[in-house]
């Protein structure tokens, strides 16, 4: 929580606690000094938000809001400035002026490809029909990703005149918001954003009084992640089954019932306030060459700091992950960072500085996606990352097409046949050659991008998969049944003997109130000791 | 429970009207099948198959287009369902803190398998792929609480807090 106006954060603030701030800080002006932020790594308290790492360096432009106004209220989003920029498009510039300021602002599509949403625009703008649609992308599938959950649930109303500026300028007068069944506070926090946006004519017949028409509606998913990919999406909006279909034809030629689409991720729309109110040069000098502005991520995993941070393109991985992520959880080790999600890859340590936007991330064999970011430290195997990712777009494969329906599940097989120790001399050269011919002939990017976390750690941690494969062994001790035998901890161990009671083959023998031992050499990995010891005293070891 | 089907029209009827005042409130485009499948899973927990013939009628599709549909998606489910639904995330973050090691716990206690339902109809279990919750991982949720920084030692005790709710309901 923090205080105002002072910025003074607190944290791990529990319901016992307020009496002590309202007491202290409120009324005496004292600050509580056990509620401070610790930086993890100095130890050092401070007070004020501004100060913390996690925040200094972090540029909040979609997320200026988040947490500090009420998203149920369109009169705080009013106070804060909002509704100014579709004010100023809508009454102040032509469609063709707004187009020109989103493409001098470099902004790209934050939905994963990063196609530059100006040229979009334009492309839906050229093409001549009597109805045009503009849909908003909140499928996020992503797992590992909840940027456009929290932007929904914190400042829907952003989204909203975004989109209302990018209908302007494209000639659209319909919208469908297509967001997942499972974010029911973002559905209704949207739900009543527009009804009040409709309340005050921001939405509907002539607003603002420009002779604009343009009213949205919400479409919740189903559950099926391929209905992010866009034209998926749209036949799903069409009530049929979500499959992707080839392009060309693109949907800003057709899309929507055949009509011109324009279809954005909810970050990109959150954006365009923003590049209308202070301008491209503001916008494009935040960033890098090809990529401007800020990106939203979700960091997650074994990382001290997590949440979602928003920061400027080009900062390196090294600054997001130890000054805004206070470093690893525990001291442990740091082994690799995923991005990207199913359809991006592994970075190792050796890259940590590099400079982060959509090219570098590509040529590095992993991807900007929609923004997940998971940390992950010496106790995870990349093998078990990369089956877990393909299980992942394997059982959400539409099954369309056979390379992304049959490859994957070949692909799949190898990785549980090598996770438990059975894997085979020759397999990963087939599994790389499969992955190729895979990328190269599926119809939609799922399949494309679907052997992404697998060739990366194949080439990053290439050593990992040849100790599963040739010494049976796990490095990271994850995968099960790999042979590596169990041992007993003899300081833990309390000498219950139910260890040996459920051992199948005896290999464990002890007296009570003694240490028990496993017998190596008799140990078939089972695992059965380990379940069942209460006290967590057996490991792989 | 069970499907009425083939019973007397009366009760047949009786069955339907729920559906009826749903369908309703929807024009006869195809656009609308996924809002009203939704709400009529909403409705009745589940898809019987005289609702879905009772939509397709109503749209004018065909009931092969409808089951299309209703196999596509995770959402949708053919059969009846537990009282207490889980779903166990097994998203990235979650898998990277160990939520395998949850669902497992959880499969053990229940007895059932991801996907199932148990004997009594208290629970089913399910997988979900991210719950946007991450900061919080390994994540649940049984209906729509969500449970974090989950260890598979503390599944018992929400089960059971499930269990007693239901019994107290009772
Ligand atoms: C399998 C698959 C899943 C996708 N999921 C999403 C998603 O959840 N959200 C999203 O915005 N874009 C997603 N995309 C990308 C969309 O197809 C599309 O490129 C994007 O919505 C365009 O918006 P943008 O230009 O603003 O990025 C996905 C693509 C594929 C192939
Ligand atoms: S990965 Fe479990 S909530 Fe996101």
């Amino acid at each position: 929580m923090i205080v105002y106006p002072e910025g003074v954060f607190y944290c791990h603030v529990e319901a016992d606690d307020v009496a002590e701030i309202v007491e202290e800080h409120l009324l005496k002006g004292r600050i509580v000094e056990r509620l401070l932020f610790k930086e993890p790594l100095t130890e050092e308290t401070i007070p004020s938000y501004q100060d913390i790492d996690f925040y200094k360096k972090q540029h909040r432009i979609v997320l200026s809001n988040c947490g500090r106004i009420n998203p149920e209220s369109i009169q705080e989003y009013i106070a804060a400035g909002g509704y100014e920029a579709a004010g100023k498009a809508l009454t102040e510039m032509t469609p063709e002026e707004v187009i020109a300021e989103v493409k001098n602002a470099g902004l790209r599509g934050r939905g994963g490809a990063g196609f530059p949403t100006g040229l979009k625009w334009e492309l839906t703008r050229k093409t001549e029909s009597d109805k045009k649609y503009l849909v908003c992308n909140a499928d996020e599938g992503d797992p590992g990703a909840f940027m456009d959950r929290s932007l929904l649930e914190g400042d829907p109303h952003r989204i909203i005149e975004g989109m209302i500026i990018a209908a302007y300028a494209i000639g659209a007068d319909e919208g469908y918001i297509y967001i997942r069944a499972e974010y029911p506070l973002a559905i209704e926090r949207l739900e009543l954003a527009i009804e009040q946006a409709q309340n005050l004519g921001l939405l509907g017949k002539d607003i603002l009084g420009s002779g604009f028409d343009f009213d949205l509606h919400i479409k919740k998913g189903a559950g099926a992640f391929v209905c992010g990919e866009e034209t998926a999406l749209m036949a799903s909006i069409e009530g049929k089954r979500g499959m992707p279909r080839p392009k060309p034809p693109f949907p800003s030629v057709s899309g929507l019932w055949g009509k011109p689409t324009n279809i954005n991720n909810v970050e990109t729309f959150a954006n365009v306030p923003y590049i209308i109110n202070y301008g491209a040069e503001a916008f494009n000098s935040i960033g890098t060459e090809k990529s401007k502005g800020t990106k939203v991520f979700a960091l997650t995993g074994k990382i001290n700091n997590t949440g979602l941070v928003e920061v400027p393109m080009g900062i390196t991985l090294r600054e997001i992950i130890y000054d805004i992520g206070g470093g690893m959880n525990q001291g442990k080790k740091f082994k690799a960072v995923q991005t990207g999600g199913p359809s991006g890859g592994c970075i190792p340590a050796e890259l940590l500085d590099l400079k982060i936007d959509y090219e570098s991330l590509q040529e590095v064999g992993a991807m900007m996606g929609s923004g997940g970011m998971v940390v992950m430290d010496d106790s995870t195997c990349m093998v078990d990352v990369a089956r877990f990712f393909l299980s992942f777009t394997q059982s959400e494969s539409c099954g369309k097409c056979t390379p992304c329906r049959e490859g994957t599940k070949r692909m799949l097989e190898i990785l549980n046949r090598i996770c438990s120790g059975e894997g085979r001399e020759g397999d990963l050269e087939l599994l790389e050659e499969l992955a190729n011919h895979i990328k190269e002939t599926s119809l939609c990017q799922l399949g494309g991008s679907a052997p992404n976390p697998v060739l990366s750690t194949l080439l990053y941690f290439r050593d990992e998969y040849e100790a599963h494969i040739k010494d049976k062994r796990c490095p990271a001790n994850v995968c099960e049944g790999m042979g590596a035998v169990y041992v007993i901890d003899e300081n833990k161990c309390v000498g219950c003997g139910m260890c040996a009671r459920v051992c199948p083959i005896e290999a464990i023998s002890g007296k009570p109130k003694e240490p028990y031992r496993i017998n190596e050499d008799l140990c078939i990995s089972c695992g059965a000791c380990a379940a069942k010891c209460p006290v967590g005293a057996i490991s792989q070891g | 429970m069970g499907c009425i089907c083939g019973h007397d029209s009366e009760s047949r009827e009786k069955y339907l009207a729920p559906l009826k005042s749903i369908l309703k409130k929807y024009e006869r485009e195809e656009r609308y099948l996924i809002p009203i499948l939704q709400e009529a899973q909403g409705q009745y927990g589940y898809l019987p198959k005289d609702v879905l013939k009772e939509i397709a009628s109503y749209l004018d599709l065909s009931l092969s287009q409808i089951y299309g549909v209703v196999t596509f998606y995770a959402q949708f489910h053919l059969k009846p369902k537990g009282r207490n639904v889980i779903r166990v995330c097994t998203g990235t973050a979650c898998h990277v803190r160990g939520g395998a090691e949850v669902l497992k716990a959880i499969e053990n206690e229940l007895k059932i398998k991801s996907g199932g339902t148990t004997d009594d109809l208290e629970f089913t279990l399910e997988t979900v792929a991210c719950i946007g919750a991450c900061g919080l991982a390994p994540v649940i949720m049984v209906n729509d609480d969500t449970h974090g920084r989950l260890t598979p030692d503390k599944v018992p005790a929400i089960l059971q807090n499930y269990r007693a709710r239901e019994k107290a309901a009772v």
